[in-house]
């Protein structure tokens, strides 16, 4: 075998042992007992959001920038205690005040780019309350082995079944 | 040899059942009690204990009580590496819209009807 053939090899396999892309879309919908305003007022102002928008129990802030507006971006970076960083990367490309947020997002876990999504957020007024659609459409790059957030995601559960024994 | 089944066999089986796909579906929007799921089949709770028995069995669903109500949820283990990636990023979205559901309910104005 030749050194291109050797080189081009390795290249395929690590292709195939390294490379996908997997597309995957879910939504979901929530009622809020608050009027859409509100709610919105939750994504648009930076100190609102920073009260509820984070990584999972376990997760420490390590940077927060954010600019809403048509075009502007958001980076929410924090690190767990095993070491791994996540950062979420996101570009605001459509917004209109009380109803509508579009925008697309880069998730990476400790350097390396997991997905690349975009999503799209309605409120709704619903009776008194608000009715909020989030759909994502996501590609998943990469064979993203979960760094762990199985375990964090059993952490979460556990995180919302003291919080529903409180209320 | 013929005894043994791949997780994936289980699972199979599993759905092969138009009710359990349904639950399956349900749980995928996120997890349910036992009467919540119930609600929409047309059959007895014991019949739908059955079957969430057997989806138990099969590694796809997982359950825990509190108190008197069974919460059931999707366990993310058996489906496809590609589907366990969009289970967690659904995740980190349902945490966010619960945790953002706690602010809204803390900063509540007294005059909001």
């Amino acid at each position: 075998m030749s050194q291109a053939e050797k080189s081009c090899a390795t290249y395929e396999e690590t292709q195939i042992m390294n490379r996908s892309v997997v597309h995957g879309s879910f939504t979901l919908t929530r009622v809020y007992d608050a009027p859409f305003a509100r709610v919105f007022q939750a994504f648009a102002n930076a100190e609102a959001k920073a009260k509820w928008f984070e990584g999972p129990p376990g997760w420490k802030l390590i940077k927060r920038g954010f600019d809403f507006r048509e075009g502007g971006r958001e980076h929410v970076s924090g690190r767990f205690d095993n070491g791994t960083v996540t950062s979420f990367d996101c570009v605001y490309h459509d917004i209109i005040e009380n109803e509508r947020i579009i925008y697309s997002y880069v998730m990476e876990i400790s350097g390396r780019r997991i997905s690349v999504s975009q999503a799209s957020l309605q409120l709704k007024p619903e009776g008194k309350g608000t009715k909020l659609v989030l759909t994502e459409y996501g590609d998943f790059l990469d064979g993203y082995d979960d760094a762990g957030s199985r375990e964090h995601g059993t952490g979460d559960l556990l995180d919302k079944l003291g919080k529903s024994l409180q209320a | 040899m013929l005894n043994y089944q791949t997780p994936l066999d289980l699972a199979f089986q599993a759905l092969a059942d138009p009710a359990r796909r349904s639950i399956v579906e349900r749980l995928t929007k996120g997890p349910a009690s036992v009467s919540e799921l119930a609600k929409p089949l047309p059959m007895s709770l014991p019949a739908v204990m059955l079957h969430l028995k057997v989806l138990e069995e099969s590694g796809l669903v997982k359950s825990h009580k509190v108190g008197r109500v069974r919460t059931c949820r999707i366990e993310a283990q058996p489906l496809s590496q590609a589907e366990r990636w969009i289970t967690e990023r659904r995740q980190m979205w349902e945490r966010n819209l619960d945790r953002l559901g706690a602010f809204l309910d803390d900063t509540k104005p007294e005059q909001e009807p």
